[in-house]
């Protein structure tokens, strides 16, 4: 075990009062595993990592890296006596050094003293490792957005920490080379089998390269677990809506599903969803199919197409059923008119119904006006 | 066990005086701002109201009786403020229509201009209104030989109109940066909206840019009234010939009157105040509300530049025009005037009998030299001083979370309402009263100085500091580097430019301070302004011209070293 969390508390004071950022949370990585902290701003996921880093000192908790505790009871290990390698949001790539300087700083102010040739040697490899060799002499405000990425990156592992931590390192990129650098970046680390900590907002980011995630509301953790498991099961309307595209449909739970689009809707149910419970139906846009007819499958309903956009690799289709408004993703060959009527399907056993909670997406919810 | 209990305690007393230093700091540096700031305020409004010295005087309103109800006190009020609104319109319109031109036009060479509109901004006021004497004297400005023999009038400096003049022609480059900001950081697709609902050029000029220009031009006409109210070289060199007093000149000749009247110098020192005090807070006021007018952001947009086709010419000669006025006739009359033994307006005769000797003459003169040094060695101590401070003070407000901050940000602002001569007869009574013997000596200077140009370093720190993102520093932690290794290597190579380009600043208007130190110096302690204002009592002009040639000489090297190293403009506001 690289990193033991547990009981994790942190607020802050601000000029409405105390805001209580992080509230008793707890987590552990293996060796070697990527572990991602998702939620939306505010949430408390920049603040945990912080307390790891030792930017911030946590109330209550206790903190261990690699079996050392470094936060806990009558103990503060400050930030530059800790085992990590961190990148910033901004980078901070420090603009008055030179790529190598950048790079170099972590072995130059380390209470080991190197010889050069080995220092210029881990320097040039901890390079060539995110690919930037070359560059080394190219003075820092001189490289481009996605290199100074790398060079924050090399720094950060330059030395050999035990633990990486990744503060939304890829949100100030482009949108083509965030997808490009996510690649890069979950190759390197299976490569180098580092424990990560990496924190986002971004559930793509999240599912692409984690082996586990935390989903962060409010200040707690609300659900963990590998990326499918929190697609596929999620615990509550929040985790549903946040990771990955839901429309939310609402009914009681019946025997096998939930009573809704004027009939029954046959579907998993969670197992804290017991029979005239309130029900949260969560319809994932890719597990639907909408047709012209009916096929006379089960969990077929008719509806009105309202919007069917062309997206290249998929059909965008809104179907407007009752007051509901379902997204689908369907084939982008599927020959389809708006306001035509069609028949939505989708398989019960890819579909879970999971208790209401009362949370709701901003999501369309407008219905349309025929045009007569 | 013995390891993690040596760790605790070790973290543990790092805590403890890490948090004592930051307040003490604070504690030390806000008890110095106030005693800079606060202490002179309370002594100018007792010395106001007491009759004698501070300790020990009955309380006495006659003062103020006569400041108010006097019958020159009306004439007075109409003459300082007759003066300032019209230097501060002069300054205005030329400025504005500059920045007009040459951010919103498609006059050529904008560089150029730019640069020398900003110029006259070097030339110290003594200087420039010195300078305005040869130009404009009744009976040997250049200006008026030429007027003389065409129109057979000439016109004389001795008049308001001649010290709006001077005033409102040396302060157009402030308005001129503060307005052509504002041009900048206004979004042309509100011009180019109205231009789509079929507004032409003027319509728009007239309709929406100048409408949305509207409060910050207000506060720009504001700073230029109050800096106007301030201002002391121009009501001294042609107010005060000419009998037109102002309340700055008014603290002036209190004291230099037999025997002279400090009860009623503070009185008139406390109206000053009183007057500029509301300019800024009226200032506070109309900028807040322009941020609030959320059309104009911080956001730079490449400007829609008008097309000007014909009335180029214009634009170009009123840009010469400006450029010739306040900066090629002062300087040549300057340069021409070392060079004669006594000044006339140039003819053959005098152009062929040029001489070095007023050049000898200020480099050897006793009291010259010593003001040399003396204002070297003030401005080095100034700027050191302020930069010092400063640098403490901004990391206090920026990085720290110390409570109280917020109350060492205000004082160190305090002094940037209080006007030069205010201060100087504020130190005078401070140092009358409390045993620290420094009147007369070059502390007491020193003491002024930092305390005027406070704010000017405070401006510059903490916006070098905002500047350094927070994770740099805290990027310099997760690589292993303590607080100092890192304050060492990030912070300070990354803040350098920043309070280079203060040192360099505050060097500069030290070694131009005129209003503080005319009250406060000795022969012992003479600098170079009040050189160059006694030269002129004593009618020395060709000496002037020669001391004069040689400062503009030095700043103007300065102020290129300057932008070289900050790719900044020297700006006052």
């Amino acid at each position: 075990m690289t990193l033991s969390v547990q009981g994790l508390h942190k607020s802050f004071t601000t000029d409405r009062g105390a805001v209580r950022a992080v509230r008793d949370v707890s987590f552990t990585v293996e060796a070697g595993r990527f572990y991602t902290l998702l939620g939306p701003s505010g949430c408390g996921k920049t603040t945990t990592l912080r307390c790891i880093a030792g930017l911030e000192r946590p109330e209550a908790g206790t903190i261990e890296i690699d079996g050392n505790v470094v936060s806990g009871p009558g103990r503060f290990v400050q930030t530059h006596e800790r085992d990590i390698g961190m990148v910033f949001q901004s980078y901070a790539i420090w603009p008055h050094m030179t790529a190598f300087e950048n790079v170099a700083f972590p072995l130059r102010v380390g209470s080991e003293r190197l010889p050069r040739e080995r220092l210029s040697r881990m320097v040039e490899e901890a390079l060539a490792l995110v690919g930037l060799e070359g560059l080394e002499d190219r003075p820092a405000p001189q490289l481009s957005g996605g290199q100074q990425q790398r060079l924050a990156l090399a720094r950060a592992l330059v030395r050999k920490p035990k633990l990486l931590l990744l503060d939304e390192p890829l949100s100030n990129l482009d949108a083509k080379l965030r997808e490009r650098m996510r690649v890069e970046l979950r190759d390197l680390q299976r490569r180098l089998g580092i424990a990560t900590i990496y924190v986002t907002h971004d559930q793509g980011e999240a599912l692409f390269l984690s082996h586990r995630i935390a989903v962060m509301q409010d200040g707690v953790i609300v659900q963990e677990g590998a990326p499918r498991d929190l697609y596929g099961g999620p615990a509550s309307g929040f985790v549903a809506d946040f990771v990955g595209d839901a429309t939310f449909v609402t009914g009681p739970a019946v025997a096998s599903g939930i009573s809704a689009f004027g009939g029954t809707v046959r579907c998993r149910l969670a197992p804290d969803v017991g029979t005239g419970d309130p029900a949260l139906l969560v319809l994932r846009p890719e597990s639907i199919a909408v047709r012209t007819e009916p096929a006379g499958k089960p969990n077929e309903f008719a509806g009105t197409l309202r919007i069917a956009a062309f997206l290249g690799d998929h059909l965008d289709c809104f179907v407007e059923i009752g007051d509901v408004l379902v997204r689908a993703k369907v084939h982008p060959g599927t020959q389809l008119v708006r306001d035509q009527k069609v028949w939505i399907e989708f398989p019960a056993e890819h579909v879970v119904a999971i208790r209401d909670d009362g949370w709701r997406p901003r999501v369309l919810t407008r219905t349309f006006d025929d045009e007569s | 066990m013995a390891a993690p209990d040596l760790a605790t305690r070790r973290a543990g007393s790092l805590r403890l005086p890490a948090l004592r230093v930051d307040t003490l700091v604070l504690i030390a540096v806000s008890l110095f701002i106030a005693y800079l700031t606060l202490i002179p305020l309370g002594m100018l409004v007792l010395g106001s109201v007491s009759e004698g010295g501070v300790l020990g005087g009955d309380l006495t309103f006659r003062h103020f009786a006569r400041v108010l109800t006097d019958a020159n006190s009306v004439e007075l009020l109409m003459t300082s403020f007759g003066y300032s609104l019209g230097a501060a319109g002069v300054a205005f319109v030329l400025g504005t229509a500059m920045a007009w031109v040459v951010e919103r036009s498609d006059v050529p060479y904008r560089n150029v201009w730019y640069g020398l509109a900003l110029v006259p901004l070097i030339i110290p006021g003594i200087i420039h209104t010195i300078a305005w004497l040869f130009l404009l004297s009744p009976e040997i400005g250049w200006i008026n030989a030429p007027l003389k023999a065409l129109t057979g009038q000439t016109l004389s400096i001795y008049t308001l109109g001649g010290m709006i003049w001077v005033q409102g022609l040396h302060e157009a480059p402030l308005a001129f940066v503060l307005m052509s900001a504002a041009f900048r950081a206004m979004d042309p697709s509100l011009e180019e909206a109205a231009a789509t609902a079929r507004a032409g050029t003027w319509k728009t000029l007239r309709r929406v840019t100048l409408p949305l220009l509207l409060p910050t031009a207000a506060s720009v006409i504001l700073v230029l009234f109050v800096r106007a109210l301030e201002s002391f070289e121009v009501p001294a060199i042609i107010g005060l010939p000419a009998r037109l007093f102002v309340y700055t000149s008014r603290v002036y000749t209190a004291l230099h009157q037999y025997p002279p009247n400090y009860g009623l110098s503070a009185s008139y020192a406390m109206v000053l105040l009183g007057i500029s005090v509301m300019g800024l807070v009226a200032h506070r006021i109309l900028t807040r509300r322009s941020e609030r007018f959320a059309t104009i952001t911080g956001k730079a947009y490449r400007p829609r530049r008008v097309e000007l086709g014909r009335f180029r010419f214009v634009a170009v000669g009123v840009l010469v025009t400006y450029a010739v006025l306040a900066i090629a006739l002062p300087f040549l009359v300057l340069l021409y005037s070392s060079f004669v033994r006594v000044y006339t307006v140039p003819t053959l005769e005098t152009l062929g009998s040029l001489t070095l000797r007023n050049y000898a003459y200020v480099l050897e003169d006793e009291l010259t030299r010593r003001a040399i040094l003396n204002s070297i060695v003030l401005g080095v101590s100034t700027a050191t001083a302020v930069v010092g401070l400063t640098a403490v003070i901004g990391w206090i407000t920026v990085r720290s979370r110390t409570p109280g901050r917020g109350i060492l940000d205000f004082l160190s602002f305090v002094p940037i309402a209080i006007p030069g001569i205010v201060l100087g007869i504020s130190l005078i009574w401070v140092y009358f009263t409390i045993p620290i013997r420094i009147y007369g000596t070059m502390w007491i200077l020193l003491v002024a100085y930092i305390t005027r140009f406070l704010p000017y370093g405070i401006r510059s720190t903490t916006a070098g500091l905002v500047q350094i993102h927070k994770e740099l520093e805290e990027a310099a932690s997760a690589s292993g580097a303590s607080w100092w290794s890192a304050f060492r290597r990030v912070t300070l190579p990354l803040l350098r430019p920043a309070l280079v380009a203060a040192w360099i600043y505050v060097f500069i208007v030290s070694l131009r301070e005129l209003s503080s130190s005319i009250l406060l110096y000795s022969t012992e302690s003479v600098v170079l302004s009040i050189r160059i204002f006694d030269m002129r009592d004593s009618g020395q002009y060709t000496a002037i011209a020669a001391l004069s040639v040689m400062l503009i000489t030095f700043l103007v090297i300065l102020v290129a070293v300057l932008q070289r190293l900050g790719g900044r403009t020297v700006r006052e506001s």
